[in-house]
């Protein structure tokens, strides 16, 4: 049985007057992949940016309840800057920096202190592998990345998450602007890297809940109405509401 | 429901499509017109009268030579923009991403920078004189006139830098603080980098200011002109456009051919200062 990497607690959370989130509970594993679905505007992706705190980022944002991190705190006993390095994320359109391909991988070590030319040579080619894309690319690290086809620069964006040796990784609907081939890639390297690490995963797409997910979670209005391992979630959900959801009744 | 004449209506549209289109011809003609003519007009009249002695030559009313003013006009560009482009640009940086949107700090800034965007140079020119060479004591000289030209163009620079900051999109900036980047690290390593050629563009602007200024920096750098170009800060020294005004309002036999000639060698330097901020710009864009 693997631990929880992460505990959410009676998690609240507001924008201004409105509860985007409502008594969330749930324990995250580790080395899973964990897939959140629900139509939009349930409260799946602000879930997920609470996880790095980046919803910090947005005016008015309240959050009470705890979220733990290894049984820390990530909003009482840990800095942002820390919490970020070891919870990585990949957004939904995928933004390679403005530079090359190598400055875009060596960004986060370089953040985190790494000076040393050799050492950031090696995670760049690691991150890259990792990626599966550093034969894609190895001609051309020194190339703007904006040149980058989309599906090559959502890989450039997993593999810059992976250059901070981060535990756990975020995605926010990673595939969703993508092509179905671009999209079969991504799905095999995140069943290729669940080994080593905790993957976090909200999708519009419940075919690739159910293709790449160990549990899911399903949301409405801000609530979790079940959350469950994604076999049972998909065959036999408990309630009517899923039901409804994944047999495409509504959503 | 009617069903449409799509003949009659076609040959309306096409006929509208002819006229705007010869419209927009002749406003596009009509300006690039007048740009040529005014530029002809100069070169034309300014470059014969050109000679090593004006370029080069000692100042005197012989030769009326424009050194001594061109190495001024550099060094008021250089130290003005030392001077008000790291303001300029840290002020925007304030208002684009510290600030908090739509606080009093911000409102009472941006009131502040439009106000001195709006102001005419000359008022400037007084509030430099009062300031600057009196209560100061920096007297009439390339100083004072540095000082006051700097405030007259930080609002340029403010309000370009802050339109280029904001022009950077947020996923840059989330993909940087995402990967546990400081805001401090995300501005000067991501933001700044991209935003740098709408910056350059506020650059250009200011130092267009710069070359043109006449009203502010009589009051303050003077229209005394030295003999020999001088670095010394506290030496009263005519720009360019000041020589190119005293000499055309002076009543030297040849001192208005000697105006043109000021206007051309004017116009070659803000063509050289726009051809470098324009490859400097290109270069940062494709990194």
């Amino acid at each position: 049985m693997n631990k929880d990497k992460i505990k959410i607690e009676n998690v609240d959370l507001y924008y201004g007057e409105f509860q985007a989130l409502k008594n969330v509970n749930m324990r995250i594993k580790e080395n899973e992949i964990t897939a959140f679905i629900g139509p939009s505007g349930c409260g799946k992706s602000t879930l997920l940016k609470s996880l790095n705190r980046m919803n910090d980022l947005i005016e008015g944002v309240k959050i009470t309840g705890k979220i733990l991190l290894d049984d820390v705190d990530i909003y009482k006993d840990m800095d942002p800057s820390i919490l970020r390095k070891r919870v990585g994320m990949v957004f939904q359109k995928p933004n390679p920096f403005p530079m090359s391909i190598y400055e875009n991988v060596a960004y986060g070590p370089k953040t985190h202190g790494v000076k040393s030319k050799s050492r950031l040579d090696e995670i760049v080619e690691q991150s890259l592998r990792s990626a599966a894309m550093w034969d894609e690319v190895k001609d051309r690290l020194k190339k703007s990345a904006l040149g980058l086809s989309g599906g090559q620069q959502q890989r450039l964006c997993i593999a810059r998450a992976f250059s901070v040796n981060p535990e756990v990784i975020l995605l926010d609907e990673p595939t969703s602007a993508l092509d179905p081939i671009s999209t079969m890639k991504i799905e095999d390297l995140l069943a290729e890297i669940r080994k080593n690490y905790t993957i976090i995963i909200v999708t519009h797409n419940m075919q690739q809940a159910t293709r790449i997910s160990d549990k899911t979670g399903f949301f409405l209005q801000g609530e979790v109405v079940e959350f469950d391992e994604t076999d049972k979630l998909f065959s036999m959900p408990k309630n009517k509401k899923t039901e409804d959801y994944i047999t495409g009744r509504f959503g | 429901m009617e069903a449409f004449k799509t003949e009659g209506n076609l040959k309306k549209r096409k006929i509208i499509s002819i006229v705007l289109k010869t419209a927009v011809w002749f406003c596009g003609i009509l300006t690039v017109g007048i740009l040529v003519y005014i530029l002809l007009f100069i070169l034309v009249r300014g470059i014969p009268n050109i000679n090593m002695e004006f370029l080069f030559g000692e100042y005197n009313s012989e030769t009326l030579s424009a050194l001594s003013s061109i190495v001024a006009t550099i060094e008021m560009i250089a130290i003005s923009l030392v001077i008000a482009v790291p303001i300029g640009v840290f002020c925007a940086i304030y208002l684009t991403e510290y600030a908090k949107r739509g606080s009093r700090a911000v409102k009472i800034i941006r009131l502040a920078v439009d106000t001195l965007a709006g102001i005419p140079s000359i008022v400037y020119g007084l509030f430099g004189m009062i300031l600057f060479v009196n209560i100061l004591g920096f007297r009439a000289s390339i100083l004072s006139g540095v000082c006051t030209i700097s405030i007259m163009i930080l609002p340029v620079i403010i309000s370009t830098s802050e339109e280029a900051i904001k022009s950077v999109p947020d996923m840059y900036r989330e993909g940087s603080l995402g990967l546990g980047a400081t805001r401090l690290r995300t501005v000067f390593k991501i933001v700044l980098p991209a935003a740098m050629p709408g910056i350059l563009s506020g650059v250009i602007l200011a130092i267009g200011r710069i070359v043109g200024e006449t009203a502010a920096l009589i009051f303050t750098s003077g229209t005394n002109v030295m003999k020999n170009p001088t670095l010394n800060l506290h030496s009263s020294q005519r720009t360019l456009a000041i020589h190119m005004y005293m000499l055309a309002s002076e009543g030297l036999p040849h001192s208005k051919d000697m105006a043109f000639a000021t206007g051309a060698i004017l116009i070659v330097i803000v063509f050289l200062v726009n051809f470098a901020a324009e490859k400097l710009a290109n270069r940062i864009g494709r990194q």
